[in-house]
């Protein structure tokens, strides 16, 4: 068995309106960093999981984001694996 | 009479108030069901309160779906029984898949407690069907979490299926971007299932139920499901 970092990024789609991340824009251009063009506030899991092989894992943690870690609706989400 | 369920998950909130106005104000049966149990034979109507289910982890409403009574919730709906989600119950909804779209947080990002005018945009569901296409009610509201959104092909399908039970509006029935408490999609504040027996609404029917309240509106929408259950009881074999 091996153990295996996972961290899964969770980002609003493109199309769903972040007015976190226009928040974070405007608080950003008020500290006068004015080339700050775009702000996104997304969320990072990281997870520890104890599996045989890789490829199992990257099944199991897709898994896991359609199911509970990301809501497919609002969200898109990027799965990278380190050991 | 009949049997309402109410559903408590941790951190559940407007439990006792809908009891309250199930039991004392529209004199019906009514249980609470913690959200480990599973067998709902015994109901003619299901509510999933507001609250701030699991803390609000993760997603409003995310860790809830994935409840034990979700499961019996979903065939209770299937077999045709109404099922009502207010608030974070609507949340429970949209997360479980019984509702599409999705509830995110508010466009001023600010929790917002007040009252509201929303308009009855259809009548042909079992949750309005006292009521007439166009009526304003005035109804409070209190989330975070409540701007509606779904994509433009669920929003059409939602038109053409009359889905869409509710929307903000002024309080002469004006659909205006001033009378849209949170940036929802359309002033949407609900919706049902295709079946038009499942509905999620953000508004609190329960909190203006009695005079005492301020507003008795909301009794409009239990009392139209006592109605459907008038009509229907012999059919569903509960009574």
């Amino acid at each position: 068995m091996r153990e295996f970092k996972v961290k899964v990024e969770v980002k609003l789609k493109p199309v769903v309106l972040d007015p976190q991340g226009k928040t974070v824009l405007t608080a950003l251009h008020n500290l006068g960093y004015d080339k700050v063009e775009d702000a996104r506030v997304g969320k990072l899991i990281e997870l520890k999981i104890t599996d045989s092989d890789a490829s199992n894992v990257k099944e199991r943690v897709d898994d896991m984001c359609k199911k509970l870690l990301s809501n497919p609706v609002i969200e898109d989400f990027v799965v990278k694996i380190e050991e | 009479m009949y049997k309402f369920g109410i559903v408590v998950f941790p951190g559940s909130n407007c439990d006792h108030d809908c009891y309250h106005a199930i039991k004392h104000v529209l004199a019906q049966d009514c249980e609470f069901l913690w959200h480990h149990e599973t067998d709902l034979e015994r109901f003619d109507c299901i509510v999933l309160p507001g609250g701030f289910s699991y803390g609000d982890y993760l997603r409003t409403g995310s860790i809830a779906s994935l409840s034990p009574i979700m499961k019996s919730v979903e065939k209770f709906a299937q077999a045709g029984n109404p099922v009502i989600g207010i608030c974070n119950g609507f949340q429970v909804l949209v997360e479980s898949g019984l509702l599409p779209g999705a509830l995110i947080k508010n466009s001023s990002l600010k929790f917002v407690c007040k009252w509201v005018h929303v308009r009855v945009e259809n009548n042909k569901n079992l949750f309005t069907s006292n009521m007439k296409v166009g009526d304003v009610l005035d109804i409070p509201v209190a989330h975070g979490e409540g701007n509606y959104f779904c994509n433009p092909q669920e929003l059409k399908g939602l038109g053409e299926n009359s889905q869409i039970v509710f929307r903000y509006c002024d309080d002469k029935g004006g659909i205006t971007p001033e009378s849209n408490p949170n940036g929802s999609i359309e002033n949407i504040a609900g919706i049902t299932n295709k079946a038009g027996n499942v509905l999620g609404m953000m508004p609190h029917p329960e909190r203006c139920a009695e005079e005492m309240l301020n507003g008795t509106q909301g009794k409009l929408i239990f009392e139209s499901i006592i109605s459907w259950l008038n009509l229907n009881k012999k059919v569903t074999g509960r009574a």
